[in-house]
């Protein structure tokens, strides 16, 4: 789960990380307000769930409370864009009205701690090269990134603490201050059961203070479950609705931009199978969507609910691969939520369980628009010519 | 042939609420000898003819169990690894979906400098169909004893291929789910290293997915010490970066775990790659028939 930055920083600051000074502002008189009470000048920083904000106009320096009002209607309510929003962007509904930091003479740097999943532990990361993307930094120069494994018994020492102090050339006297910010960090990602930490820049000022002046932070999913406070921190405004929606029914949907087909399968690895299937056969999947193992009648219906919100859907496919599943109870389930919703578009299924026989006879005897297929690839053929023809028909 | 579970299996079942018990009953019904479940607090009890005992140390005395498989649920599924690594269970298969990642973290350091080997978590288990031991959730009757291993990182995916198998009349010498997480017990090459050692295993079907470095680490595994054919499978490759698929470890992050990559690194390692999840039974049967 990904949170904004400026609950992000919050939550550092609660572990006694330094962050700057700063308020949230849902409307421009809030933002005026929390300039006046910071002292300007002020940042006003858009709040999204994605990099690069500065870049597409999000961050902008305020130097009096006119400017702060200026910058604050501007940004309220603007579509940001940036590379990691996607072409249509994230409309903006908060900001951080931040104290301004005086970056005369600072040096930015990168902090982060991760999983490396290679090792099967957690890693602090510190880079010399700062406010810089470090996917980039990665692959042109991966020795500029220094990383410490942590032992998840001992947790991350002060020995690895001033390792990565040396290898950022930080000078000898601010050794003491660097262990205590980079443990603190340490000690946030273990106690929120974070995914990812992330501080760019990491900032030291002129007199030596250390600082983050950003804060990218994400929580492991299967452990918000221990965690009711950060739960709490989820911005629903900043998940595709149709996402939202399914994760009530227990569906794992994800929207693919620019698809035809929908697809509706049980098991992740099978769901992204049958996505690539359509792909070969010529066709555009439009989404992701794992029904899990029960695929009842009530799970199919939200499913094809969830599916035919997205009006580029020209068919859908359905591939269960049930083992234990009965067939004669999915076609039932399958019949029903097609009667129900009134669903127009052509629906190809591919079932392998019990009864399949019965199953398959059940939804040729429907009277309704139903295909059915003995395996994937039958499947994906049948689901691309009969999106291609839905579309041709459309267009007519 | 096979690895890792088969006629001498003596299986345990940590968690045997309705799933575990449910579960317990299939794999006795396949011909796994199941000798009985652990619920803490229930133990002398029965549940559907088989013994409960209060913690696996006592299990594990009063039965002779060498494997386990664990259904507990995900705040107790760790400490169920680790009960089972205390108790000396050479073999733990671990079904649960949704453990905590640092919860992982602490229960494979702690499995580290023991003799205990993980499967999964967030996997179907591990079947060897010629010697009628099922020690998992999958369903049993798609598969058949033969010469193929397999090892995946998916559930149904895996059902698909081996199904593709059976199809052909090609059977399995042992399949291995080894679980969609970031962090799991046993990898790909882990599972490549079993199949490579075992002379029933003629030819080996390896499917991975996006996110990681495994697929990658295991085509240079493969290249250097795999003589067999290997046939591999990507899932995902029309996946897009920053999403999650399902899975916890299924994310293409920072440019790096694409199926592109994984696909490239195993053609070079002289794996024989196909691109349509259809195709894995007949390239099987290819280079079976060579």
């Amino acid at each position: 789960m990904k949170i904004h930055e400026y609950q992000g920083k919050a939550v550092l600051s609660s572990f006694g990380v330094p962050v700057p000074k700063g308020k949230v502002a849902y409307t421009v008189d809030e933002a005026v307000e929390a300039g006046k009470e910071l002292g300007f000048p002020v940042v006003v920083k858009a709040q999204i769930h994605a990099g690069g904000r500065g870049k597409g106009g999000g961050v902008k320096l305020a130097k009096s409370a006119d400017e702060c009002e200026e910058i604050a209607k501007a940004i309220l309510g603007m579509t940001l864009k940036t590379h990691q929003t996607g072409p249509e962007g994230r409309v903006v509904r908060r900001l951080l009205i931040e104290q301004g930091v005086d970056l005369e003479g600072s040096k930015e740097m990168y902090l982060a701690v991760v999983l490396d999943r290679a090792s099967g532990s957690p890693v602090v990361m510190a880079s010399a090269q700062g406010g810089v993307d470090i996917e980039e930094v990665a692959a042109h120069d991966p020795g500029a990134i220094l990383k410490e494994r942590v032992n998840p018994a001992v947790g991350f020492q002060a020995f690895q603490a001033r390792k990565l102090a040396f290898g950022l050339r930080l000078h000898p006297t601010l050794l003491g201050r660097t262990v205590t910010f980079m443990q603190n960090l340490y000690r946030a990602f273990e106690a929120t059961d974070a995914a990812l930490l992330e501080i760019n820049p990491f900032l030291m000022l002129k007199d030596g203070t250390l600082i983050a002046l950003d804060a990218k932070v994400s929580f492991d999913d299967n452990a918000l479950y221990r965690h009711p406070d950060l739960k709490e921190l989820r911005d629903l405004d900043e998940e595709d609705p149709l996402e939202v929606e399914a994760s009530k029914f227990s569906l794992n949907y994800i929207k693919l931009e620019g698809g035809n087909v929908g697809c509706m399968v049980n098991g992740a690895g099978l769901a992204m199978a049958t996505m690539d299937i359509i792909k070969l056969a010529g066709g555009n999947p439009a989404n992701f969507l794992d029904v899990g193992g029960g695929a009842n009648a009530e799970q199919i219906r939200n499913a094809f609910r969830i599916l035919l919100a997205d009006k580029e859907v020209k068919a859908v496919l359905i591939n269960i691969f049930g083992g234990i599943l009965r067939c004669d109870v999915l076609a039932e389930g399958v019949i029903a939520a097609v009667r129900d919703l009134n669903v127009k578009v052509p629906v190809v299924i591919r079932m392998k369980g019990n009864n399949e026989a019965r199953g398959k006879e059940m939804l040729r005897d429907s009277g309704l628009n139903f295909s059915t297929a003995d395996d994937m690839k039958e499947a994906a053929r049948r689901v691309v010519a009969a999106a291609g023809s839905a579309a041709m028909a459309g267009a007519q | 042939m096979s690895v890792l579970v088969g006629k001498d299996t003596r299986l345990l079942v940590q968690g045997m609420g309705k799933h575990g018990t449910f579960h317990a009953i299939g794999c006795k019904e396949y011909g796994t000898h199941v000798v009985g479940g652990v619920t803490p607090g229930k133990g002398g009890s029965k549940v559907e003819g088989f013994p409960i005992f209060d913690s696996v140390e006592h299990a594990v005395r009063k039965t002779g169990a060498n494997v386990s498989v664990i259904f507990v649920p995900p705040p107790g599924a760790a400490d169920a690894i680790m009960e089972a690594a205390d108790a000396g269970i050479p073999l733990v298969v671990c079904i649960t979906e949704g453990i905590p990642t640092l919860d992982m973290v602490k229960a494979a350091a702690f499995l580290k400098n023991r003799a205990t080997r993980l499967i999964g978590p967030n996997c179907p288990g591990i079947i060897s169909p010629a010697e009628k031991c099922k020690v998992g959730i999958m369903p049993g009757h798609i598969h058949k004893g033969g010469p193929v291993g397999v090892v995946s990182r998916s559930g149904t995916l895996t059902y698909e291929a081996v199904g593709q198998l059976t199809a052909l009349g090609i059977g399995q010498s042992t399949c291995i789910g080894i679980g969609g997480d970031p962090i799991i017990g046993t990898n790909h090459t882990d599972a490549l290293e079993l199949f490579g050692r075992d002379r029933g295993t003629k030819a080996i079907v390896m499917i991975g997915e996006i996110g990681g470095t495994a697929e990658e680490e295991a085509a240079a595994y493969v290249k250097k010490n795999v003589k067999k054919p290997v046939i591999g499978f990507i899932a995902g490759q029309t996946a897009p970066p920053g999403r999650r698929m399902g899975h916890a470890g299924a994310i293409i992050a920072g440019g790096k775990g694409t199926a592109e990559e994984k696909m490239k690194a195993m053609k070079a390692a002289g794996i024989q790659v196909v691109r349509s999840p259809a195709d894995i039974g007949a390239a099987v049967a290819k280079v079976l028939k060579k």
